[in-house]
């Protein structure tokens, strides 16, 4: 039998990057104010969490303008859709399968 | 059992996440339920300034000499105060609401919501205004009923789901009073007070009524 854990994504073991991914998959993309009021934490906190996602090649950043003010918007990657959905399956399967 | 139960509160936590973040969820049922009541009362001043009631004619279309001109401005300034009225006391149940959950009135998904509301609404509006020109008042009540409904329709798809029902309800009567538009002032009463009123007294106990209570105790 496969321990479904191995199949968990190590990457999204925290609440904060949970949240980040769980937003960005169902917006097309949202910037970083919207963010930290969704998921409730500092400034630092967020955006170390950010990077850490960037860094795995999850999701992508975009920096605009709006006026002179700086917006920097997220969204996912293609990777990121991929190994989120299988952290789903995961979870999925081990309340099923724990029953 | 710890492994599961941390597995199920962590899928519960992404579909918080991915409804909080997408949809406008701080939609009060008590802004339906006062949106309602406006309606009623505007359908009644309304009703009372065209007499209907004494001539058994609701017809707003049959007011054609001076003093019935003065009677159609002032149905007319009745309906915009109802509108103005009915707006702000669910904006205002509404923000009260947002407060409660913690969520921001002016994300984006509120600047979603509100286009969304607007495509059908102003396009309904033009259409209107338009029959009006044309003297074909028998349209005004119908028309507001299936644009405010196709416009909720639309809508629902960025606030609480139950919403496209309330919208499936206004576009039915608008569509039955197309035929009957002697009722219209019945149509108007169904539609936008007592469709209102049930669907707010639903979603308040359905959303608000445990919050609600969980409040008080804890105060």
């Amino acid at each position: 039998m496969i321990n479904p854990i191995e199949n968990l994504n190590k990457t999204f073991d925290s609440r904060v990057r949970l949240g980040i991914m769980s937003t960005l998959m169902v917006n097309d993309e949202i910037n970083f104010n919207d963010l930290k009021q969704l998921i409730d934490v500092t400034d630092g906190n967020l955006a170390s969490h950010i990077k850490a996602l960037e860094e795995s090649n999850f999701i992508k950043v975009n920096k605009g303008f709006i006026g002179k003010k700086t917006n920097t918007t997220y969204a996912v990657t293609k990777l990121g859709e991929k190994a989120f959905n299988q952290h789903l399956t995961a979870l999925e399967k081990m309340i099923k399968g724990m029953k | 059992m710890d492994t599961k139960q941390r597995s199920l509160q962590e899928l519960q936590q992404i579909k918080n996440m991915m409804e909080r973040s997408s949809k406008f969820i701080s939609l009060s049922g008590l802004s339906g339920i006062s949106a309602g009541l406006c309606a009623l009362a505007g359908a009644w001043f309304a009703s009372q300034k065209i007499h209907c009631w004494q001539y058994g004619n609701c017809q707003f279309g049959d007011l054609i000499n001076d003093t019935d001109r003065k009677v159609q401005n002032d149905v007319l300034l009745i309906a915009i105060l109802t509108f103005v009225a009915a707006f702000a006391t669910s904006f205002f149940f509404t923000y009260i609401r947002s407060k409660k959950t913690g969520m921001s009135m002016w994300g984006t998904t509120t600047i979603r919501l509100l286009w969304n509301i607007a495509i059908p609404l102003s396009a309904g509006a033009f259409f209107l205004i338009r029959s009006m020109q044309l003297n074909q008042y028998e349209l005004i009540t119908p028309g507001c009923l299936i644009f405010y409904g196709l416009a909720l329709v639309n809508a629902s798809k960025y606030t609480l789901r139950e919403v496209r029902f309330l919208g499936y309800g206004q576009i039915f009567l608008g569509i039955i009073n197309l035929w009957l538009t002697g009722y219209w002032v019945i149509f108007w009463v169904a539609g936008f007070g007592l469709l209102h009123i049930v669907y707010g007294i639903l979603m308040w106990y359905k959303y608000e009524r445990v919050s609600a209570v969980v409040n008080n105790n804890e105060e």
